[in-house]
């Protein structure tokens, strides 16, 4: 599987997930230009996270217009991978490639902090390396983490069993203390109907390394290495 | 024409922001206050000069990028420049 980084102005977290990428495939992605609109021959295209467009308007709003998310769009629609983090997940449901949408963080404070995360489903591309249920620890940093979606959405996502990560306590308990963020459901990250558009607010790609303190983002990319 | 889109998050959406400018009349002594909600205005100058073609235009901006309408509502009003 060949990996790109897809790079707006304003974004700041590429070179994190280019590290985490290049690891696991043993090649460096290639790094796409929002006004780029060929994407070649990749078969996953990654969103980072950082503040695309200084987050004016809404969080991911300019991002969503671009001349390359045209190509994202299409890509999708051939049944392409997509990974968005943090920014990156916001510009995917401002794109309309997952549903609901990124609120300001419940308590109105931008939070950087260590959550923990919780498997809802191993059988797809980006989760297979875990084991169902498996809790592990990512990075947090977002001040739009908030996601929210009307009640017939949220109950679509979960009786179609399209919710990827839960906010959860340590011992993979779902509580209110765990959803710092106050998403509904404590939703943290969520699958497109097809399985190949993943978008999460934690940052996997930031926990990849023993040096930086542990390697429980890396079964994502080694998932989709894999896949 | 001027257009002015005025954006505010659906009902039921939950507004932290309002909710904490509310709580800061209330510590500033300001009585009787009920619910505050926290929105947005955009003033557009349109080279339009038709009311009804600068509101069609206005409407389709704000549906297409002004506003979220996963969470936000949006008014548009027109008037001469």
């Amino acid at each position: 599987m060949k990996p790109g980084i897809v790079l707006f102005p304003g974004i700041n977290r590429e070179r994190d997930m280019a590290i985490a990428l290049e690891r696991a495939f043993g090649h460096a992605p290639r790094i796409v230009w929002h006004t780029e609109t060929d994407l070649g021959e990749l078969d996953l295209l990654v969103l980072p996270g950082g503040f695309s467009y200084g987050d004016y308007l809404r969080c991911g709003a300019m991002a969503a217009q671009t001349p390359v998310m045209g190509a994202v769009r299409a890509h999708a629609e051939r049944g392409g991978y997509v990974l968005g983090v943090c920014n990156g997940f916001q510009i995917l449901t401002e794109a309309g490639l997952l549903p609901g949408a990124l609120l300001r963080n419940a308590g109105l404070r931008f939070i950087s902090a260590d959550c923990h995360l919780r498997v809802e489903r191993t059988d797809t591309a980006f989760t297979a390396q875990w084991q169902q249920g498996a809790v592990f620890r990512a990075p947090m940093a977002h001040g739009d983490g908030n996601y929210f979606a009307d009640t017939a959405t949220l109950d679509r996502l979960e009786g179609e069993n399209l919710v990827a990560f839960r906010y959860v306590t340590a011992r993979g308990e779902v509580t209110p203390e765990a959803n710092r963020n106050g998403s509904a459901r404590s939703i943290a990250g969520i699958f497109s109907p097809n399985l190949r558009v993943l978008g999460l607010m934690p940052h996997p790609e930031d926990l990849v390394d023993k040096l930086l303190g542990g390697e429980d983002g890396a079964p994502l990319f080694a998932s989709l290495a894999a896949a | 024409m001027k257009a002015v889109v005025t954006v505010m998050l659906k009902d039921g959406v939950l507004d932290p922001q309002g909710k904490a400018i509310g709580q800061a009349l209330a510590g500033l002594g300001f009585a009787g206050v009920g619910e505050v909600r926290a929105g947005k205005v955009i003033e557009l100058e349109l080279a339009e000069t038709d009311p009804t073609r600068a509101r069609a235009t206005a409407e389709a901006m704000a549906r297409r990028l002004l506003a979220n309408t996963v969470i936000e509502s949006f008014r548009v009003q027109v008037e001469p420049a």
